[in-house]
């Protein structure tokens, strides 16, 4: 059985790494990232069959994450490193120069963890069919899972995607969107209203499941029902609903916060209303 | 000069899917990619003897590329076919993010390229992709010149860890490379020696480099004919090198003259060998329907206009 507890003190401690590192560089995406820390912790700390230890590109044996929507790369970043796979003490170098840690998570500087780039939108589900592909191609029964945002899913190539893990069986794939009903210019509704998701996923021929992304015995419960839906000839969608800015409550119930930082004041706020855990770094 | 013959005329893009049959039988982890047009890109035979490594991707193109980088995680080989306009142009930013950037290990095998598409006009008869290609980090650039180098060519980058454009086309050319030559990426090929002029060229314009070093010997004119099937990394030492000796250079390619060969071997010569050069490729234009003889002939790539480049290009020695 999971330890929800667990999970909720490795997150806030992420939260407060999100912010920590943002606020440092006055540069970075708070909003999604605080929305998706529970989904991302209960992930790598309860879900993955991984070894942080050993990071290897192939990943054979392996449970594989891409983040697809990658301007949450702060959030990533923290997950990665309080899970093992680099020094948490590299946390601040986030966006400076010479670093690991880009703005977008890439290969190229060779962080461990990282499979593909992120950045530019709608890519991620694609890459994920074709490491899912190299593993049922390889006999390994592991699963790839990606993150999108549901502001990305206006990007065509998702669609593309969908049609062709439907074609291809691709069943040992679970892409969650992140349900927070925001983007850059405002309400998702407003910007490229996406209509009924579950209907759309459906048509494409998905299983399709729902979740509470903030609610962390919910996530943890719905990711282990794609799990238990996965093999059946089937790729799994799950739209988790989110609050973005969770858990900071000045940077909650609006779009404002997606790429700005706080200043000094606002730090000390947020970092008041979430726990210090596990050190900061 | 040295005589140049050939048996039969072959399309380029019968050798890829030669070389890709090939490298079916032989190398496990190839695995094989095509947007609705095996039959186009002559990919029939991988997909009836391999089936299970094959990935029909309909007609989306993003998807296809994203897909092959993702088979790259876990060790295969994607090669992922389409038009040279869908595997570039339409493209971009997948190929720039998920496959350059992220130094994924994919095959971009682009058939129908330049003017000799033909008749399907200019929406599909790209002339910007070897510029498109050759400006990301890393990527490896290839247009080879006959079915023989084609085949060999698609054999080598299975060989070769890295990103890959390999370009080639829709006529029938003729096949006068070796059978079962030897590939080596990056490595220019002196094609017959000459002291007045270097031509260098690239894809099917090779072999009407070879016609307009004939008809400029009946001239007296020597011509040096260097094959380019590599464009990047450029073999910019056997460039020098045949430049310091001749002084004098026409480059011909079925591209577009931004962002060519041309351009790269100007670049080249502008840093480290100052020569007067002449470039045979298309100068700012869209291409149109036409019969591909017919269209090298308008829009100023053929024999003849290689021969009126080296006799400009000689004027200015």
């Amino acid at each position: 059985m999971a330890d929800i507890q667990n999970l909720e003190k490795t997150a806030s401690q992420i939260r407060r790494d999100i912010v920590r590192m943002v606020h440092a560089q006055n540069s970075g995406h708070p909003g999604g990232s605080l929305g998706c820390t529970d989904f991302i912790t209960a992930l790598y700390f309860e879900i993955l069959n991984h070894d942080s230890k050993n990071f290897d590109m192939n990943g054979k044996n392996q449970d594989l994450f891409f983040l697809s929507n990658g301007h949450l790369s702060a959030l990533w970043y923290s997950a990665l490193a309080r899970s093992g796979y680099f020094d948490v003490k590299e946390l601040s170098t986030f966006r400076t120069l010479n670093s690991r840690l880009q703005g977008h998570p890439t290969t190229k500087e060779g962080l461990p963890g990282i499979r593909v780039a992120s950045g530019s939108l709608g890519q991620g589900l694609s890459v994920a069919c074709g490491a899912a592909l190299s593993k049922k191609l390889n006999k390994e029964d592991n699963l790839v899972f990606t993150l999108h945002g549901d502001g990305e899913l206006q990007e065509g190539q998702i669609w593309e995607a969908a049609l062709f893990a439907t074609q291809h069986k691709i069943d040992n794939l679970i892409a969650t969107v992140d349900c927070n009903g925001q983007q850059i210019d405002g309400p998702v509704d407003k910007v490229m209203t996406l209509g009924n998701l579950r209907a759309k996923w459906e048509s494409f021929g998905w299983i399709v499941l729902e979740m509470n992304g903030n609610d962390m015995a919910d996530v943890v419960r719905g990711i282990n029902e794609a799990k238990s839906l996965t093999g059946k000839g089937k790729p799994i969608a799950i739209l988790m609903k989110t609050e973005m800015g969770m858990g900071v409550d000045f940077m909650m119930g609006s779009h404002k916060w997606h790429g700005v930082a706080p200043n000094d004041e606002q730090l000390q706020t947020a970092l008041n209303q979430l726990e210090e855990t596990l050190g900061d770094y | 000069m040295k005589k140049f013959d050939y048996s039969e005329k072959k399309d380029t893009r019968s050798g890829f899917g030669a070389g890709l049959y090939e490298l079916g039988k032989t190398n496990e982890n190839v695995v094989a990619l095509c947007a609705d047009l095996i039959g186009s890109l002559k990919m029939n035979d991988f997909v009836k003897d391999f089936p299970e490594r094959f990935y029909q991707s309909g007609i989306a193109e993003a998807n296809m590329i994203g897909t092959a980088a993702g088979l790259t995680i876990g060790g295969k080989i994607p090669f992922a076919g389409t038009f040279a306009n869908f595997a570039t142009g339409r493209v971009y930013d997948q190929i720039r993010q998920s496959v350059a950037y992220s130094g994924k290990n994919v095959k971009i095998c682009a058939s129908h390229a330049g003017l000799t598409l033909g008749e399907d006009g200019a929406t599909h008869q790209i002339l910007e992709d070897i510029g498109l290609m050759k400006m990301l980090p890393g990527m490896v650039v290839i247009n080879p010149c006959d079915y023989n180098q084609t085949k060999a060519a698609t054999l080598a980058i299975a060989e070769y860890e890295g990103p890959v454009y390999l370009r080639f086309g829709r006529p029938s050319v003729p096949n006068f490379t070796p059978v079962d030559q030897k590939f080596e990426i990056g490595k220019a090929l002196l094609l017959d020696e000459g002291t007045d002029v270097s031509i260098f060229a690239t894809g099917h314009l090779v072999w009407k480099a070879i016609e307009a070093a004939q008809a400029l010997e009946e001239k007296g004119i020597s011509c040096e004919i260097i094959n380019i099937h590599t464009i990047k990394p450029l073999d910019e030492e056997a460039v020098l090198k045949s430049v310091s000796k001749t002084k004098a250079v026409v480059t011909a390619e079925e591209h577009m003259m931004n962002g060519g060969l041309g351009d790269s071997i100007a670049q080249l010569l502008s840093r480290k060998l100052p020569t007067p050069i002449e470039m045979v490729a298309v100068n700012d234009t869209f291409g149109e329907s036409g019969k591909p003889a017919e269209l090298l002939t308008k829009y100023g790539i053929d024999t003849k206009d290689i021969i009126s480049s080296v006799e400009t290009v000689l004027k200015r020695k």
